[in-house]
């Protein structure tokens, strides 16, 4: 293995923490925030294969595949709350999401 | 400096670099290729790491049909995004500070992390160069991992269902096949005989 495990660990920690600063930064507009939780979700499958590869067991890229499944149906679901909630308000800033007075 | 570590930091640059401006960019059609070159360049450390089968996925994937589906979103909403962006310079310290917190908790704990050693690997990654990565991942999956490969399929499946029920909506200009209605129809409802006299017409 010419790369070490903590390269891609430091890599998959910058990632990680740039997805829950897009959150703070954006917290107005639901689209940025599913984006950084995508990218939040790509630095867990960054550590997941580089376990894989680092410790020579499958199990990690199976669960990487998992993790890409769950975030695909996330993102279809979210994005059609998205659409839903635009239709019926016309906007979709965070704040305005309190039609159940919670 | 082998060209291995070399195109690791190539990649992982413009990874971070792209996943900068995916949260930073003024346009949201931005952010979503951003997000896309970002998952390009991941899909490339995959292969560098030997998961071929994974980065194939994740650009078919995340390239191919949920960053499309962003894009589509963002042009089908009449939002006006600069409005959003309101506000984002009040919380970017607080949003700031909890990242850099974040980020040196976690690169301290992945730096001075070390195997305890003594486990067993529970799939092994087969060394016979003949066995592709697609071919050893999916034996395990279609053997170990059945039932949980079945179960993401059903996540998918409930995933497709719902995004179909919350966006589908009756619209008054459709005219639909009403098929107990067609059944019910009885002749003597709808067909009407009459006696035409002969040479006069109706």
């Amino acid at each position: 293995m010419a790369i070490p495990l903590s390269h891609f660990l430091t890599l998959a920690a910058i990632l990680f923490t740039l997805g829950v600063f897009g959150i703070f930064l954006n917290r107005k507009n639901v689209i940025i925030i599913l984006m950084s939780i995508e990218l939040i979700l790509l630095s867990v499958n960054i550590n997941f294969v580089a376990f894989s590869a680092h410790l020579n067991d499958l199990v990690g890229q199976v669960f990487t595949m998992f993790v890409l499944t769950v975030a695909a149906a996330e993102a279809a679901i979210g994005l059609a709350i998205v659409v839903v909630y635009f239709r019926n308000r016309g906007s979709i800033e965070v704040e305005d999401i309190n039609l159940m007075r919670g | 400096m082998t060209i291995e570590l070399a195109l690791f930091y190539l990649l992982s640059a413009v990874t971070v670099g792209c996943a900068v401006m995916v949260i930073a960019s003024r346009n949201p059609v931005h952010s979503v290729l951003f997000l896309i070159l970002a998952f390009f360049n991941s899909a490339g450390l995959f292969l560098l790491l030997g998961a071929e089968f994974l980065a194939m996925i994740l650009v078919v994937v995340y390239v191919g049909a949920v960053a499309v589906l962003f894009l589509f979103v963002v042009m089908m909403l009449d939002v006006n995004f600069r409005r959003l962006r309101e506000g984002a310079r009040l919380y970017w310290p607080i949003g700031a500070l909890v990242g850099v917190i974040l980020l040196a908790e976690l690169i301290l704990v992945t730096g001075s992390w070390a195997f305890a050693g003594g486990f067993q690997t529970a799939a092994p990654i087969p060394s016979d160069p003949a066995v592709t990565n697609t071919e050893a991942l999916g034996r395990v999956i279609y053997t170990d991992y059945f039932y949980l490969f079945q179960a993401a399929g059903v996540i998918l499946l409930v995933a497709i269902i719902g995004a179909i029920m919350l966006t589908l909506r009756p619209r008054g200009t459709l005219r639909r096949q009403d098929i107990a209605e067609q059944v019910h129809r009885r002749p003597q409802d709808t067909v009407e005989l009459r006696k035409v006299d002969t040479g006069a017409g109706v």
